[in-house]
């Protein structure tokens, strides 16, 4: 399917809905949103330029292979439930830094539930794409 | 404080030992022995001293708190020897493999293996917790099938490392379920404890089945009858792997276990008649064993069988004169077994054979070797003054006024022979006998000083031991003092005048030279005569285990999908309905009475679009029918104020429509080759597990388990959680560990997607 249609709108709408997910990624905590429906939204995007131009294109293009982003997120949600331990407090309870005022975002708290959610994020991304390029989608089946 | 340093020194060293890799071949490999040595030093003179005081040196830690389970180390004088042993013979065996393995790519495994293997003998020489105790007894069971295994690379190696892991391994899971039992009917889990215990625990109704389950993981681990078969098969492993483990140190675990045993489950007619008969039987068919084999490593290893079965029958009698003679047997075994296997190492080493028949005149090209093994030998045979002797002795006068001496003492005689024949074959044979004319395969010189040290310092030793019994009196009397379970102080002597033991050890040497003698009449005789051993028994188990699952598999797995799904379906729906039916009847079900106009009209739209998916006549319609179904469950969520499932059950359906839409069209068209009952049969249950969910969803209205949790997250979201989307916070806050267990699942359903769909055949580009 390469479609230049598919391409060209790849171009502005790949990006917008990348920022999209890293938005609900951040709001997820007041919001809804979260590191799920962030990871399903940037995943879409990405399986959107797969449809367009093939995987392994779009694979060098995000420089990253989805096994490596699953991982990547299993390991972070696991590691920030470590610094509690060293507060004396039960493995994946919430530490929590101080509150920062940022413009344009409005409050900024960081703490170790919003590293835990950007791990979900990754796993999430990382699961979909896997899942979805074994099933074959993409261009390259068309070709044959 | 020095047990636990050792155990951390020899820990650390298999850790290390890998490193070693590059430097295998050269210099610096002499370092390899030096954490064992250090061990040894430690030991002996660190914590014996203590020992010997009767001040038993301890350390204990928390290791987990929840099922009483502590870090507790105590050395007693028997763990005190067996730990001496271990890295003392361990620390020998180091120096002599590094001559044995030379080059060998992969010696470092090995060393590494050995160096964890000796680290859970220490610890099992030390363990005073009986879980703990438990650990190091399967550490050994592992190390060992990875040591019997060294050369994966064959079959043989590979099946008969598999043999001794089932073996032991179920053998140690016996010993658990003893020791829980124990622990239980005491109340203590300390073995320093439960001799004081001892009388309640013969007196509960349980002892018959402790004494069943201890013993069984005792004899598989020192390969007692019936479970003897596993021992002369891991001869596989490297020569001096062989004669560590399977001579001088991990086969003494069942005995050393025993010993531990004694004081506490010990006393019994049950006891006595188990060790006895079994240590009996085991000492006459490994002796037979022995008899008709022509590998020196199969011999030794036929009449290690048979001392261990002389030791269990000996602790099997329990009074003082017959542990100390086990005690005597057990270290004079271990010193004079272990220069055996390494010698019949250096001589395959050497001529690049191991077969009896063809080996000969092998003193004047090995003079060392040849020294060493004629130590061991007469040793082996119970001769004076050598270190054999006394433990033959001190066996002989045990049984002479024990309660049923003629059986017991004559058993002990025919054994002792036997082992005097093959110890004549294994150590003075090969070396003075004539040599044949056929030439080795290899032209025989000295084995390197590496694989010298430890034959002649261990056959010194067991000369010096002789000649000066009291070199070792007080490790020998704080043994026993460990075994019978109060202080005793025993003399040995060399010499103890004319008496009735020493007539007997004058009978054993010519009824051994007469067996020696006719050697090849008895060893063809028994080629006639041989019965199936207990390993026929294993391969019948194992050969129909494996038989079972393969029909099981069959059974289970037919490989079509709608089985699967029946199955699933059929179970998922049983479950509920068991459930169910614990909380009454099912009259209380509400019906939602009013529904509003924007919900029935969704509820309407989905119905419909089920319906359309089921009479569907191709696979894209059915498809977009259930995508259908579920935007209406999304609207369903965004009407009750459910956001964050809304969207997500939007991107989801989104994503799955999609991607099977994908699939579906590369499929061939829709045909039904379902016949009518199948139709039929489908249909009823899949409107019987509809109706069974939606039995649930309206129970669970009217059920309630506990406090409703929501309103309390809900409360807490914020305060404590500083988020204000509750199902967020549950998701990475509150139930943060769940959440990861569930990407975790997905890293394993994308495995398995992988798996199953992402091996495509490399596709022609263009």
């Amino acid at each position: 399917m390469h479609s230049s249609i598919l391409i060209i709108a790849n171009r502005y709408i790949g990006p917008i809905l990348i920022a999209l997910s890293l938005v609900a990624l951040y709001r997820g905590h007041n919001y809804p949103g979260g590191g799920f429906i962030g990871g399903l939204i940037a995943a879409s995007a990405i399986l959107l330029r797969a449809l367009a131009q093939g995987w392994p294109k779009t694979e060098k293009n995000i420089r990253v292979r989805p096994m490596t982003l699953l991982t990547v997120g299993l390991g972070l949600a696991m590691l920030s439930g470590l610094p509690s331990i060293f507060l004396g407090n039960p493995f994946m309870t919430s530490v929590w830094g101080p509150t920062w005022q940022i413009p344009v975002l409005g409050k900024l708290k960081l703490g170790t539930p919003l590293i835990f959610d950007i791990g979900v994020y990754l796993a999430v991304v990382g699961f979909t794409l896997k899942s979805a390029i074994s099933l074959g989608f993409d261009t390259e089946e068309e070709s044959d | 404080m020095p047990l636990i340093i050792s155990l951390a020194m020899l820990l650390a060293a298999s850790v290390a030992a890998p490193l070693l890799r590059h430097v295998a071949v050269s210099r610096r490999v002499f370092l390899l022995p030096v954490p064992a040595l250090a061990a040894f030093l430690l030991l002996a003179f660190g914590a014996g001293p203590s020992v010997f005081q009767g001040n038993l040196p301890a350390f204990v830690t928390e290791w987990v708190p929840a099922i009483d389970l502590t870090f507790a180390l105590q050395l007693n004088g028997w763990g005190l020897l067996l730990a001496l042993l271990v890295t003392g013979i361990g620390a020998l065996i180091l120096i002599y493999a590094t001559g044995y393995m030379g080059g060998h790519p992969q010696a470092a495994r090995l060393y590494s293996y050995l160096y964890a293997f000796m680290f859970a003998m220490a610890g099992l020489a030390m363990a005073d917790h009986l879980l703990l105790f438990f650990v190091f007894w399967e550490l050994t069971s592992i190390t060992s099938y990875l040591l019997i295994g060294f050369n994966h690379g064959d079959p043989g190696a590979r099946k008969n490392a598999l043999q001794a892991l089932l073996v032991t391994g179920l053998g140690g899971m016996a010993l658990l379920a003893g020791f829980i039992l124990m622990a239980d009917t005491a109340g203590t889990w300390l073995i320093s404890e439960l001799a004081a215990k001892s009388p309640e625990i013969i007196a509960s109704p349980l002892y018959p089945a402790i004494l069943a389950l201890v013993l069984t993981g005792a004899f598989t681990k020192s390969a007692q009858f019936p479970f003897y078969f596993w021992l002369p098969n891991a001869m596989a492993a490297p020569t001096p792997v062989s004669a560590y483990l399977h001579s001088a140190t991990m086969v003494k675990a069942g005995v050393f276990l025993m010993g531990l045993m004694l004081p506490i489950l010990g006393g019994t007619q049950a006891w006595t008649l188990t060790l006895t008969i079994a240590g009996g039987i085991t000492l006459l068919i490994g002796g037979l064993f022995g008899m008709r084999q022509t590998d020196l490593k199969k011999i030794l290893a036929g009449t290690t069988l048979a001392v261990l079965g002389m030791i269990t029958l000996l602790l099997g009698i329990g009074t003082e004169k017959s542990v100390l003679a086990a005690v005597l047997v057990l270290l004079g075994h271990a010193l004079y077994k272990a220069t055996l296997f390494m010698v019949a190492g250096s001589v395959d080493h050497e001529t690049g054979t191991r077969d009896t028949r063809a080996l000969g005149g092998l003193r004047k090209a090995m003079p060392f070797t040849a020294a060493a093994a004629a130590l061991a030998a007469l040793s082996k045979m119970g001769l004076p003054p050598l270190y054999g002797f006394l433990g033959k002795e001190y066996a002989y006068k045990s049984t002479l006024y024990s309660g049923s001496d003629i059986a017991l003492t004559s058993t002990l005689l025919v054994g002792s022979a036997i082992i005097l024949a093959l110890a004549l074959r294994t150590g003075i044979l090969p070396f003075w006998k004539k040599a044949s004319s056929a030439p080795l395969p290899k032209h025989p010189h000295e084995a390197p000083p590496s694989m010298l040290i430890g034959p002649l310092v261990l056959g010194f030793i067991g000369l010096l031991a002789g000649i000066m019994p009291f070199l070792f009196s007080p490790l020998i009397s704080k043994a026993c003092t460990t075994i019978v379970g109060y202080p005793i102080n025993p003399v040995v002597k060399l010499w103890a005048g004319f008496n009735l033991p020493l007539l007997l050890s004058g009978i054993t040497l010519v009824v051994g030279l007469l067996i020696f003698r006719f050697r090849t009449r008895i060893a063809s005789l028994q080629e006639k005569f041989t019965p199936p051993g207990t390993e026929a028994a294993y391969d019948a188990i194992f050969k129909s285990t494996l038989a079972f699952a393969n029909w099981q598999t069959r059974v289970l797995q037919s490989g079509y999908l709608r089985n699967y799904l029946i199955i699933i379906t059929i179970a998922t729906g049983a479950l509920i309905l068991s459930k169910l039916a614990r909380f009454g009847s099912f009259s209380d079900l509400t019906f939602v009475n009013s529904l509003a106009p924007a919900g029935a009209t969704i509820v309407g739209l989905m119905m419909g679009a089920t319906l359309l998916a089921v009479i569907a006549k191709s696979r894209l319609t059915a498809l977009i029918a259930l995508g259908t179904v579920g935007y209406g469950v999304a609207l369903v969520f965004s009407i009750y104020s459910a956001p964050d499932l809304a969207i997500t059950q939007t991107l989801v359906e989104t994503l799955t429509v999609v991607l099977f839409a994908w699939v579906v069209h590369k499929l061939p068209a829709y045909r039904s080759f379902s016949s009518r009952r199948a139709k039929i049969f489908d249909a009823t249950l899949a409107s019987l597990s509809g109706i069974v969910v939606t039995i649930l969803v309206l129970k669970s209205k009217s059920v309630t388990l506990g406090p409703r949790m929501s309103d309390t997250l809900t409360e807490m979201s914020y305060p404590l959680a500083h988020g204000a989307n509750v199902v967020n916070v549950i998701l990475v806050d509150f139930r943060a560990l769940d959440t990861w267990g569930e990407i975790c699942v997905l890293a394993i359903a994308s495995i398995g997607v992988w798996s199953l769909l992402g091996k495509r055949p490399a596709k022609s580009r263009h």
